[in-house]
């Protein structure tokens, strides 16, 4: 179980290094940056590597944005798998809906409780 | 003085940007959120009836509710400006971006103003997410039907 | 003459002015000259854009208290902010009722208020003019940045916009008043910078090219000067300028006379990167510090150069470059 924890930290860690890397680097803004790493988890799903990933580092690669990426593809090939192209469309939230409906829920009670504030310390 | 020669200057006399400390900063920080999401995961597992794979949904869930607290206090944005990516990268950067965004815009109603801009910023990764989550498993299919690979 | 060079014959005066700012503006370093700091970044309003217009009117208040006038002597009121249409400012100009030129020139906007109210005052067609500029940190950073809360990391470049308000009162020539000798409209200038979070490369240039349109026009050198402040260049930005200077010929000690509003603003602080911005930056500082340095006689002759970035969201994300101005009005005290 330590390990897991170790393994977690790692490849999690260097996946936000990559992110680092395209925003200093790559001079590219966050919202660049996630959309590159989003499209990446999809694709390496499409081959078939982003769930060993997930085998090897549990939340190292489910709690990077990467991950949604994989699940969205991983939605959408299972259900292709079944129903042919229809599946296509159909299956893509069928894994992923938790980020999306919890980032939602919060943010709606977010707004109902909190105020922005201009605070720096 | 002509614009090359302003540009040399400008990058000059401008602080170069630390990235080694930068990228450090971003390993720590996402290692550690990431560390944070295996110990809930962990969690799931053992109290509930969720498998090493079902997990995952809880866990998003419970980060983002984190991330809720986090930025409702004023502190995630703390945290970003230490971390960088770090804490950009990890999911409760997502439910950061859907959150702040909703609260910021809470002054303009609840239809318009947090209806219409919650995914202000977090849009674009849902966009990216589900286009090329489409085209992948477009090409996979079609490799599959015409016997180039297989499930 | 050069171009944008203008002379006022008859000394406009500062009679008076007031300095309105946030709750962590209490850090800065002018803070002693301010004349009120709120407790509440929004003015215990219910958005920032209210609380916004509530700055601009309190510090339109306050200079008009310090000569034990209303709002029905004002002939004009002149100013703007960086929210879009400067909303803020028109409803501040409708609660305090007198004629209104709305003007925007981003964070140059306090200068060139001046420079109109110097130029109706010189005309005999004002009495007492309020000109000046305001920001408020929240409102802007949402209309230009991220959301407030939003965990972005910014370049150690970025700057700080300020809550803060100052608005002077401007009216005819009074012995014992700094006034208005001479003033700047400066051309805008374009070095192609496009990086929203480095403001002082974006300005340096148009900072440079005012004080040499305005040190030509008027015949001067920086000698003549005990200050050239910069309204928000920051502490990029000002050695950025500086280097411009030197290059054109200005010697090591002439380089001492530069200062600037943003870079000063929050000390050393480092949480506040390269310093302060903001249209509220050089009127906060202007109308605070300089004036009462003008007022006890330790400075006699300053040029003050608010400088603006012309940005607005949608031309970033169109991909185009920052284009910018820097306005400059000579005051002196006899």
């Amino acid at each position: 179980m330590f390990t897991s924890f170790i393994i977690a930290f790692i490849v999690g860690g260097l996946i936000c290094v990559i992110g680092q890397l395209l925003m200093d680097v790559g001079k590219l803004t966050p919202a660049h940056t996630l959309a590159i790493l989003v499209v990446t988890g999809a694709i390496l799903d499409g081959f078939g590597l982003y769930e060993p990933l997930i085998d090897f580092a549990g939340a190292g690669a489910t709690i990077p944005i990467t991950s949604f990426g994989n699940s969205l593809t991983h939605g959408a090939l299972a259900e292709a798998e079944k129903h042919g192209w229809i599946g296509v469309l159909t299956g893509m939230f069928e894994v992923t809906s938790s980020g999306i409906s919890a980032a939602i829920i919060f943010g709606f009670i977010g707004a109902l409780i909190f105020r922005s504030k201009g605070n720096i310390d | 003085m002509n614009q090359k020669d302003y540009e040399q200057l400008q990058t000059k006399l401008s602080p170069k940007t630390p990235i080694g400390l930068n990228v450090l900063k971003a390993f720590l920080v996402g290692g550690i959120i990431c560390t944070v999401g295996q110990a809930i995961s962990f969690f799931y597992i053992m109290n509930f009836d969720f498998t090493e794979r079902t997990a995952g949904n809880p866990t998003v869930a419970t980060m983002i509710f984190i991330s809720l607290l986090l930025t409702g206090f004023g502190l995630y944005k703390k945290l970003g400006q230490f971390a960088g990516a770090g804490s950009a990268v990890p999911v409760t950067g997502f439910g950061n971006a859907v959150i702040s965004a909703a609260i910021e815009h809470k002054t303009e109603g609840i239809v318009l103003g947090v209806g219409g801009n919650i995914f202000k910023l977090a849009g674009s990764v849902i966009l990216f997410g589900v286009v090329s989550a489409f085209f992948v498993a477009l090409v996979k299919l079609i490799l599959v039907t015409i016997g180039v690979t297989h499930w | 003459m050069d171009k944008g060079v203008i002379y006022f014959p008859s000394k406009p005066s500062i009679l008076a002015a007031g300095v309105v700012v946030g709750p962590l503006e209490k850090r800065s370093v002018f803070a002693q000259n301010f004349d009120l700091v709120l407790d509440d970044e929004r003015a215990d309003q219910k958005t920032n854009e209210q609380g916004h217009q509530h700055l601009i009117e309190e510090a339109a208040q306050i200079a008009l208290q310090k000569k034990k006038l209303t709002m029905d002597a004002v002939d004009f009121f002149i100013g703007g902010d960086l929210v879009n249409q400067m909303t803020p400012t028109n409803f501040a100009a409708s609660t305090i009722g007198s004629p209104f030129i709305g003007m925007y020139s981003a964070c140059a906007t306090s200068t060139a208020a001046v420079i109109i109210a110097s130029l109706l005052t010189e005309l005999g067609g004002s009495h007492y003019a309020i000109a000046g500029a305001a920001s408020q940190h929240n409102a802007i950073e949402r209309q230009f940045r991220y959301p407030v809360d939003y965990g972005g990391q910014k370049p150690a470049t970025a700057q700080w916009t300020v809550t803060a308000a100052g608005y002077a009162l401007i009216g005819k020539h009074q012995e014992g008043e700094p006034c208005i000798e001479a003033a700047t409209f400066g051309k805008v200038a374009d070095y192609q910078q496009s990086d929203p979070f480095h403001m002082g490369a974006a300005m340096a240039p148009a900072a440079f090219s005012t004080i040499n349109q305005h040190l030509k026009g008027r015949g001067q050198t920086v000698q003549d000067y005990d200050v050239i402040m910069t309204g928000d260049l920051g502490k990029v930005g000002l050695p950025i300028l500086k280097e411009m200077l030197r290059q054109s010929g200005f010697t090591t000690k002439q380089l001492e006379t530069i200062r600037d509003g943003g870079a000063e603003y929050y000390g050393d602080d480092p949480l506040f990167l390269a310093g302060a911005s903001g249209a509220g930056c050089s009127a906060s500082v202007f109308f605070s510090e300089i004036l009462a340095e003008l007022k006890s006689g330790r400075m006699k002759r300053v040029l003050l150069v608010a400088t603006g970035a012309l940005l607005s969201q949608l031309s970033v994300q169109q991909n185009q470059s920052i284009p910018t101005v820097a306005h400059a009005i000579e005051v002196t005290m006899k």
